[in-house]
């Protein structure tokens, strides 16, 4: 090249041709540059919709989000009642966040400017401290490509109409292929732990399960419960109903990763290996517990551990209660109770079978012999459905049917069963019936929807070929001479709407008598308390409307006397009595500690 | 008259250095006679946070080691992740990759032209080209939701589809910004001055770049054929039809011509890319971050980066977190050992350009 080439010295001056031209750039501020619409600015969270589950503030790789309290707004079932607050010196605009979020309340906006020296001014509560920003959401959460995993591993069940020929388990239980896959859905969020009565620990063996320690996850499940299996085949589980994956999917299969958990240990002995509990020495104190349902088990397991004597009353052959004598055997099978209840014998709980108190030996026997007693000693009675004809052969309660069904007995039912009710006995009385041959109808006074009990049982109840009248109001039961059953009339109604803001009533509509001809009729419509083996202490141990009154620690207006289960509390779930008898654990060991 | 040798501190601070470092210089005169290179300025830990971060979380800090080059290292990580986990990426995805690497590639070269330029004093060129960046960071924006950091190309595929439109917006720009091409070459190729302040400076003859290890637009500057898109083609560039450039000299001058033409190989494959845009799923969905667990095992993926090959060496314990990240960036050799020796003999003055051409990105050697 020469010193002066011509043309590389003119060539750059074509540059002058972009005088004049338009600038990239635009006048700021007098025009802002709009954000694109997928812009990631700062937050904006729908305060409304936010469970304050916390996953934003989990997966916030710069810990830029906390879960603060929220004037206005208060913790229920299903919302923790904080909400995340960012800090927007730290963020990093990833939005993760919003790609976590399980109810798809967080989003990222267009807005992006601010500008302060103070620091603390940076915190920002999105949707408190920017309530504008929902007009200019523009990051916003995608079900489709979220992270979370909405859809629930399918439990492997019995054929519907195969099963009804037999008593055999319903519900077949994940494999630990599908345990770990459905486990590693949770997100930990702890929503679950607030609302279940016991405040199982349930992230946690949710976790173990998920990084393939089972033992680990048996031994969190049995913290605060001796009775996992059976919770983990029947709990009512309202840890699900408030599980944050369900606000846009399916919740996480809590009860049946329980069940998975709890049946990786085959036998008692197994469980007693793994859970390996540290029993402390004798105390020389007694506890007696009148009755080996699951309240009384569980404060017997948790005060055996603590080194008290315990002796169980049970006024059956076998331990369990409601769950031994109320739950089917295809729900619940014997082995499984049997294993549980060995467990708990192992660790040195004694339990006298065939001893009804009141009967077979004196309250006041038991009250004069231990330092303190429980009483776990449910509902047993049912409430009669108050119609004429009641009285008549083949008319019975499903609870009665229920047990001596549970018990091997044999019950004359024939072919063509009617069932009263819409909670979960009904549900089971009818499945039962179903499996003894009969054509079964359930007859429930509002609407299938409004039932109380177990979606997935109503759904197993239909699969099995079980007829639902709704919105039927029984009023005769009719027999012929011998007083056998023939038949149950009933009247429709039709729901309206409650002045009150409650649920819709049912209201008989005059004129629509319907007969149905049955040859058994079962009762489902509740069960109540006998407290007549109190005798004199009924005086000191008050109750009220049929329940006895407990402080916080179960103690009732006896204070050496302590009661759970569902003579205690209006769930009348199995959890709740677990919970009961494990507060009831505590409440006597420090009464008991403190003399 | 022979000088007497003295000690000049060139940055860390200083408007030619393209991040922050150090370069110890012994000059005599205005002639280098010994430079050793001191880095430690920007040293944020990266492979050791990920360390402590899960394996999503993870994903967000690989845009963060060099600013001009977020894409590379996203596609990186993701791509080592799925090699691990052997996971399926959707094929729309994988040419999606492809159109954000170039993309990527074109913003970046535009960073270059205006850095080369603005270190040997032709300004006009930076005005323009990052100017012209801008319509690059604007698909992005519009594509990802961010400009500069995209945190898109995530393990599975990618994080949103394609905006309604897009395709046609990118042809637009890439028309435009072809034509910008040939009056970046007016300006700067046909210019006396940077002809005279590249040609013969800061050389790196065949010998030295085998023996340094040398990647990328350096490598192709002294005529050897190398890049890792060709060599071991990674998402769909093996379906792609594009040319490797070569020049020979090893100057700055070599280096921009490769640069140059690479970045119209760019445009070719964002429209061929385009052309052939497949439909389907852009993301083979992760588990919950939090529960998502890897197998054990590594993965060490190669990347051709805008300034050369890059490696990602990641292994997985089998748990929820990386147990090792370790990035082989192009800037560590080029800027470190490389530069050392090529600044003896030059010029102060061209410290800078030789820096840039070099593709030098402290934050990338420093992690």
């Amino acid at each position: 090249m020469s010193f002066f080439d011509l043309k590389d010295t003119l060539k750059p001056l074509t540059a002058l041709k972009q005088f004049g031209k338009k600038p990239h750039t635009i006048e700021f501020p007098k025009k802002t540059l709009e954000a694109a619409d997928r812009y990631r600015g700062v937050h904006y969270n729908e305060l409304d919709d936010c469970i304050g589950c916390g996953n934003c503030s989990t997966i916030c790789q710069n810990a830029a989000i906390d879960m603060i309290k929220v004037d206005g707004i208060e913790g229920k079932d299903g919302d923790s009642g904080l909400r995340p607050r960012v800090d927007n010196g730290r963020c990093c605009w990833c939005a993760l966040c919003v790609d976590v979020c399980p109810t798809g309340s967080l989003s990222l906006t267009k807005d992006y400017i601010y500008v302060s020296d103070d620091a603390d001014s940076f915190l920002w509560t999105p949707g408190v401290d920017n309530p504008e920003g929902k007009n200019n959401l523009s990051f916003t959460s995608d079900k489709d490509v979220s992270l979370n995993d909405w859809k629930r591993i399918p439990m492997p069940e019995l054929e519907g109409l195969s099963r009804v020929k037999s008593f055999a388990e319903v519900v077949l239980g994940y494999n630990e292929e599908m345990a770990r896959e459905e486990a590693a859905r949770c997100i930990s969020c702890g929503l679950c732990t607030e609302v279940c009565p016991d405040h199982m620990h349930i992230p946690e063996y949710i976790n173990a399960i998920a990084s393939g320690n089972d033992k680990d996850a048996l031994r969190i499940i049995y913290d605060n419960n001796p009775l996992p299996e059976m919770c983990g085949k029947v709990c009512t589980r309202r840890c699900e109903d408030v599980c944050a994956i369900a606000t846009r999917g399916e919740s996480v299969a809590i009860r049946w990763l329980k069940r998975y958990a709890t049946e990786t240990a085959q036998t008692a002995d197994l469980v007693h290996e793994i859970v390996n509990p540290e029993i402390k020495p004798p105390n020389g104190l007694k506890v007696g517990i009148v009755g080996a349902g699951p309240s009384g088990l569980t404060a017997a397991y948790y005060l055996a551990l603590l080194g008290y004597d315990i002796t169980i009353y049970e006024a059956n052959a076998k331990a369990g209660g409601m769950i031994m004598y109320g739950i089917p055997k295809y729900r619940l099978p014997l082995e499984s109770i049997d294993k549980q209840v060995q467990y708990i014998e192992k660790i040195g709980v004694k339990i006298k079978y065939n001893t009804k108190v009141g009967k077979d030996i004196s309250f006041d026997k038991i009250y004069k012999e231990n330092d303190a007693v429980f009483m776990g000693v449910g509902f047993p009675d049912a409430w009669t459905l108050g119609i004429d004809g009641e009285d008549a052969k083949g008319s019975m309660q499903a609870v009665n049917y229920l047990h001596e069904i549970n018990a091997g007995e044999k019950v004359e039912i024939g072919d063509k069963v009617a069932v009263i009710g819409g909670g979960n006995v009904a549900i089971d009385a009818a499945r039962v019936s179903a499996r003894m041959g009969a054509d079964v109808t359930i007859l429930y006074r509002r609407r299938v929807e409004d039932m109380p009990a177990d979606w997935e049982e109503i759904e197993g109840a239909e699969d099995e070929g079980i007829n639902f009248v709704p919105q039927a109001i029984p009023i005769k039961v009719h027999a012929d001479d011998n007083n056998q059953i023939t038949g149950i009339e009933y009247l429709l109604a039709e729901m309206v709407a409650d002045d009150k803001g409650g649920r819709p009533k049912p209201v008989a509509i005059e004129g629509s008598n319907t007969i149905m001809p049955v040859t058994a009729l079962m009762g489902a419509i509740g069960q109540q308390g006998d407290y007549t083996f109190l005798e004199d202490y009924s005086e000191k141990v008050k109750e009220e409307r049929g329940r006895f009154v407990v402080n916080e620690m179960q103690q009732t207006t006896d204070p050496k006397v302590f009661a759970g289960g569902d003579a205690v509390n209006r769930t009348a779930d199995a959890i709740s009595a677990i919970a009961d008898g494990f507060r009831a654990c505590k409440g006597i060991d420090q009464m008991l500690m403190k003399k | 008259m022979r000088e007497k040798a003295t000690t000049l501190y060139l940055g860390p601070q200083h408007p030619g250095i393209t991040g922050n470092m150090m370069i110890r210089l012994k000059v005599e005169g205005d002639t280098i006679v010994g430079a050793q290179t001191e880095v430690g300025y920007l040293h944020r830990a990266f492979e050791k946070l990920q360390e402590k971060r899960n394996w999503l979380q993870s994903f967000t800090l690989m845009c963060r080691y060099c600013v001009p080059e977020t894409d590379p290292m996203e596609e990186s990580y993701a791509r080592a992740v799925e090699e691990i986990e052997g996971r399926e990426v959707p094929i729309r995805a994988k040419y999606i990759r492809v159109m954000v690497l170039e993309l990527a590639r074109l913003a970046s070269f535009m960073l270059w032209y205006g850095g080369q330029n603005g270190s040997l004093g032709l300004y006009t060129m930076g005005q323009w080209s990052v100017g012209d960046r801008n319509y690059i960071l604007d698909l992005f924006e519009e594509l990802t939701g961010g400009r500069v950091y995209h945190m898109y190309i995530w393990p599975g595929g990618v994080r949103r589809d394609l905006p309604k439109g897009f395709e046609q917006k990118v042809l637009k720009t890439m028309d435009y910004l072809e034509k910008r091409l040939g009056d970046y070459d007016d300006l700067m190729f046909d210019n006396a001055i940077f002809k005279k302040r590249t040609q013969g400076v800061g050389l790196v003859d065949k010998a030295t770049a085998i023996e340094h290890g040398v990647v990328g637009a350096v490598l192709r500057g002294c005529g050897i054929k190398s890049d890792i898109r060709i060599d071991d083609p990674y998402e769909v560039y093996d379906k792609l039809d594009f040319e490797v450039p070569t020049a020979e000299g090893g100057d700055i001058w070599a280096r921009a011509l490769v640069r140059r033409q690479e970045a119209r190989q760019s445009i070719r494959i964002i429209r061929q890319v385009i052309a052939d845009m497949p439909g389907g799923s852009v993301y083979n969905k992760v588990p919950n971050p939090q529960k998502w667990i890897l197998p054990k095992g590594d993965a060490y993926v190669r990347t051709e980066s805008v300034r050369g090959e890059i490696g990602l060496y990641l292994v997985s314990d089998g748990g929820n977190m990386p147990r090792r990240v370790h990035l082989r960036g192009a800037a560590y050799v080029h800027a470190v050992s490389l530069l050392e020796d090529v600044l003896v003999g030059e010029n102060v003055a061209d410290v800078s350009a030789i820096m840039n051409s070099l593709g030098t990105c402290p934050p990338e050697i420093e992690r």
